[in-house]
């Protein structure tokens, strides 16, 4: 370990940091406020429940080194352009996450749809008031999956150049030198826990209710 | 009033649910559907909130169709019970309870202050009022779910087998606590239950369904046990019919007359006892005069004590019915029935001889006023 080196470098380690926390972060929201209809879709209609869930498993099964390559070739981007990675990961994001909204609506007891049917709920605000607050754990627990693989396939992308921890690694590698690929692994670590907890936390903050919850 | 004309609920390539049901819930009465698995009474029920849409027919609401109102509207003019209480997870329960005024568009103080209230009419201390429904028992999750329903002040409500998820005790104290509130509310009320005990202790009006949804019978619950109208309904009334009718029969005061009756206090010694008996049984009494069971004189061998006492013997309350009445005569060691007061105050006791003369008169009284 060259403390000396992680001193000289550590401005440019913070960016790489933010850019990793960047990179990591807005693809796991986008990717998020896309699923919330497409999975309420999902959990509405049994044939869009298959085909869409269908192919957002497929969508996760492509390497993500190949979908770093192509995406220039379909958005019209340049290769360096870290859009691709935001595109990239938001696809992964998406994946997850459609078929965790479409299981946490299910989660929803069905006496308590029955009940808000039959107290003049309308349709909309029976899914904002009632099925969404108590969709929260079953969807927090896809978030942190999603959460946390986003931080270690971010890395990925520093084969192809763009600015995050990944490129610790590689550098390691060229200059066959430790010090870096222990940092970036420790920091990627640090990111994916300090993530994860604040997933971790803000819904235990929305669920006040469940059993060992927040109150109480 | 609830009125169900000609309507019919079938299922493509199914049986008939319900089979051209025609009848009227009247105006602040307690209608209760009974009938066996598969007679279309919940279907029946839920047809009114249009949660299932008849095939044909048209169910009115104080004469006004239901089929052409705004689904939503309609709902929240009619209070609803099911069976789970249904309620949400995620919310406190005066926050539940609120749920259905704040749907009738009360302010929010306002919904809350109704649901404090009504918390405590339905049985709750205030101490329940900001937990939430994962910390409560079934039956308060029921009671709950009863204020919820009572929150907007609807003029209908449907129940859903309210009370069959809870124990038989609780069950009890829920229905006896229910009749005493609608006794003040008048709600126009349809309920769904299977449990024809709960039918004939509950109902104002009880409609009987069979197997493939039709109407078998419908009646007062006096008039069901007396005169049911075919082999179908009797046997769904089951056993006992004549016992039963005996819980419909109001014990008046002086209808059986009261013997006076000696009592001991814990403590007394066996010559005591024996002085005061008239038989081999003394009744045993606290200092408030509440009776505590029966002492056995001839077996006692000290000063008696809690451990002699005979507690086989049921109480009944003044202004309860015969069958209660009854009971305590026959489950009494003594063969003398303990009557008490709405304190539970010893008012004396009925023998078999005069409770059968009572049932003899309330039986020639109810044969009199047969059309």
């Amino acid at each position: 370990m060259r403390f000396d080196w992680l001193y000289r470098e550590s401005g440019r380690i913070a960016e790489l940091f933010l850019w990793h926390l960047g990179l990591s972060v807005i693809p796991v929201v986008i990717g998020l406020l896309l699923a919330l209809p497409l999975g309420w879709l999902a959990q509405r209609a049994g044939f869009f429940r298959s085909t869409l869930l269908g192919a957002a498993g497929l969508l996760y099964t492509i390497p993500s080194l190949a979908l770093f390559v192509l995406l220039p070739l379909v958005l019209g981007t340049r290769i360096l352009d870290p859009m691709n990675v935001v595109v990239a990961l938001t696809v992964y994001a998406l994946a997850l996450l459609v078929r965790t909204v479409s299981d946490g609506l299910e989660s929803v007891p069905p006496d308590v749809i029955q009940a808000a049917n039959a107290m003049g709920y309308r349709r909309l605000p029976r899914l904002f008031v009632v099925e969404l607050p108590l969709a929260v754990p079953v969807i927090a627990a896809g978030l942190r999956v999603a959460v946390v693989s986003n931080v270690s396939i971010v890395s990925v992308a520093a084969l192809i150049g763009t600015p995050q921890l990944g490129l610790l690694f590689t550098q390691g590698l060229q200059l066959r030198f430790l010090t870096p690929i222990i940092a970036g692994i420790v920091l990627c670590v640090l990111l994916a826990a300090l993530l994860d907890g604040l997933v971790l936390f803000a819904a235990k903050r929305m669920t006040p209710w469940q059993p060992g919850g927040a109150e109480r | 009033m609830i009125t169900f004309d000609t309507v019919s609920k079938h299922y493509r390539g199914q049986t008939v649910a319900v089979d051209k049901l025609s009848l009227t819930a009247p105006t602040g009465k307690l209608t209760i559907f009974v009938g066996p698995s598969g007679c279309g009474k919940t279907t029946s029920l839920r047809m009114v909130n249009r949660l299932i849409a008849p095939s044909s027919g048209r169910i009115l609401l104080d004469g006004e169709p239901t089929d052409t109102m705004d689904v939503a509207v309609l709902r929240r003019k009619i209070g609803y019970v099911i069976q789970n209480a249904g309620l949400f997870p995620h919310r406190t329960v005066v926050q539940n309870i609120a749920t259905t005024a704040r749907l009738n568009g009360t302010p929010k103080d306002q919904a809350l202050r109704i649901a404090h209230d009504l918390l405590e009419r339905v049985g709750l201390s205030s101490a329940f009022a900001n937990r939430y429904p994962w910390q409560l028992s079934g039956g308060q999750q029921q009671r709950v779910g009863v204020a919820r329903a009572l929150a907007s002040d609807p003029k209908f409500m449907l129940m859903d087998e309210p009370f069959s998820a809870v124990d038989p005790v609780v069950r009890g104290q829920l229905q006896d606590e229910f009749l005493r509130l609608q006794r003040d509310i008048g709600k126009t009320i349809i309920m769904v239950t299977h449990d024809i005990d709960e039918a004939l202790k509950l109902g104002d009006q009880v409609v009987v369904l069979r197997t493939g949804g039709t109407l078998a019978q419908v009646a007062t619950p006096q008039e069901l046990l007396a005169r049911p109208a075919d082999d179908f309904v009797a046997d769904f009334i089951g056993r006992d019919r004549g016992y039963r009718v005996l819980g419909f029969a109001e014990f008046a005061k002086g209808g059986v007359p009261l013997g006076a009756e000696p009592t001991a206090t814990l403590g007394a010694t066996p010559e005591t006892l024996r002085q005061i008996a008239t038989d081999r049984w003394v009744l045993v009494t606290d200092p408030l005069n509440r009776p505590l069971g029966w002492a056995d004189v001839d077996s006692l061998k000290g000063p008696l004590r809690d451990g002699d006492l005979n507690l086989s013997g049921t109480l009944a309350v003044e202004g309860s019915s015969l069958r209660h009445v009854l009971d305590a005569v026959l489950s009494s060691p003594s063969g003398r029935g303990v009557i008490v007061g709405q304190s539970g105050e010893l008012m004396g006791t009925v023998t078999l001889s005069h409770v059968a003369e009572a049932i003899e008169a309330a039986r020639t009284g109810r044969l009199g006023t047969q059309p």
